[in-house]
């Protein structure tokens, strides 16, 4: 049995469809797998070398790991509950009932994004903090330290924004409280107030802007920012890992 | 035409050899790619205030004086607004917590009007008792129309001594 299914994929690997998307050998010697590491797309950013100390779990918890994890669910469970939501008043409050009443598994995805989104608010803070007692913003980490920190705003901002879609009453009131806050600014308060709810009332405009914000606009840039904060993690030397002799410096 | 006087002393400033052609156009484009891109921020901005609003008049009409007993406060829901009537007249105040924004409410057994939210507490007149609140509730104009009703316009802020005479 084992050896039918080394030889099918033998031969799988000898057919010249394969070879026109993998275009090397196996990768049975270091350079081979240097290769493999460096032609793929997705993996190309990676270090082709990483040290055995900073893929232990107490090197960083993976944290940061857990965070990407609740992001992509975050982005599954959010286009799957987009289907039956219309960011419109009073039908979003509807379809949120309906989702949770009536549409099959509507509430397992409902609440595995509610509880997601919670969830990533809490490890993402987990992870700052380790960060920082790890003095990892240290150099040459200070570049990567602010785009963390934009990443927890955009995090912070992702759950505001979810949190009107619902439409209901703590919707409603957190929204009321939150955008007067806003125009607390003094000279542009109102004004950036006003902007933000496309209006002077929590009322459709809101709704739409907030769905919008929340569904395109801040995933975009969680996404870019995602790519170049690990992208930074490998150029600047992998994990900072602790060690007596150099107090948490690289 | 020897005898023609010499013109004025023109001095188009000192020439700047370091700006090179190079130079020249960078500036020019930069320059160009900065003023399209404040005007497509202004341009973004007004794209972003609504011109038309669909949302609820601000000016109401709150239905005959009598309706109101004298030394009353009468809590419009809808509107949210508090009728104020005393020996002096009406006036008309918002029942919108100046802290931030929650609806208050009017308690007739201890004479003030609270807010659920965070506390803060208020006289039926509008002045601050207590609590977060930095400010007093505000008075919005009311008057009478042609037809005797009374009618409160709730863009209109006016001092907490305009009463209106009925």
């Amino acid at each position: 049995m084992a050896t039918t299914f080394h030889n099918t994929l033998e031969n799988l690997r000898a057919t010249r469809v394969w070879k026109s998307i993998f275009r090397r050998g196996r990768a049975i010697t270091n350079r081979t797998r240097s290769v493999a590491i460096f032609g793929n797309l997705f993996l190309h950013w990676m270090p082709v070398k990483v040290r055995e100390k900073s893929l232990r779990v107490q090197a960083a918890y993976y944290l940061g790991s857990l965070s990407l994890l609740l992001f992509v669910i975050l982005v599954i469970t959010g286009v799957l509950l987009m289907f039956y939501y219309h960011p419109a008043a009073p039908k979003a409050y509807h379809d949120m009932k309906d989702l949770r009443f009536v549409v099959s598994n509507g509430v397992f995805l409902r609440n595995l994004h509610r509880i997601g989104a919670h969830l990533m608010v809490l490890l993402v803070f987990w992870h700052m903090f380790h960060v920082f007692y790890r003095g990892g913003y240290k150099p040459p980490h200070e570049f990567n330290w602010v785009v963390g920190v934009l990443l927890l705003l955009i995090t912070l901002f992702l759950s505001y924004t979810g949190y009107l879609l619902p439409w209901d009453q703590l919707a409603f009131w957190a929204v009321t409280v939150g955008t007067n806050i806003i125009s607390a600014m003094p000279v542009i308060g109102n004004k950036v107030r006003f902007v933000a709810l496309g209006g002077n009332i929590v009322g459709e405009n809101a709704l739409l802007r907030f769905y919008v914000l929340h569904v395109v606009i801040l995933p975009l840039l969680a996404f870019l920012l995602i790519g170049v904060h690990f992208w930074r993690v490998q150029k600047d030397g992998g994990l900072t890992l602790r060690s007596k002799e150099n107090d948490g410096k690289n | 035409m020897s005898d023609r006087k010499p013109g004025p002393d023109v001095s188009y400033g000192t020439p700047r050899p370091e700006l090179s052609r190079r130079d020249f156009l960078n500036e020019i484009t930069i320059g160009a790619l900065g003023i399209a891109g404040l005007g497509g921020a202004a341009l973004t901005y007004q794209y972003f205030s609504p011109n038309v609003l669909f949302e609820p008049s601000t000016t109401f009409r709150a239905g005959i004086p009598n309706l109101y007993p004298v030394n009353s406060v009468t809590f419009l829901q809808e509107q949210q607004v508090y009728i104020v009537r005393t020996p002096a007249g009406f006036y008309a105040v918002s029942s919108v917590c100046t802290h931030l924004g929650c609806i208050t409410q009017w308690k007739p057994e201890a004479n003030i009007i609270a807010c659920p939210c965070h506390g803060s507490k208020f006289q039926p007149n509008g002045k601050k008792l207590e609590g977060p609140a930095p400010r007093p509730l505000p008075h919005y104009a009311i008057n009478l129309t042609a037809d005797g009703e009374l009618q409160v316009d709730k863009l209109q802020i006016i001092k907490v001594d305009q009463v209106l005479r009925v």
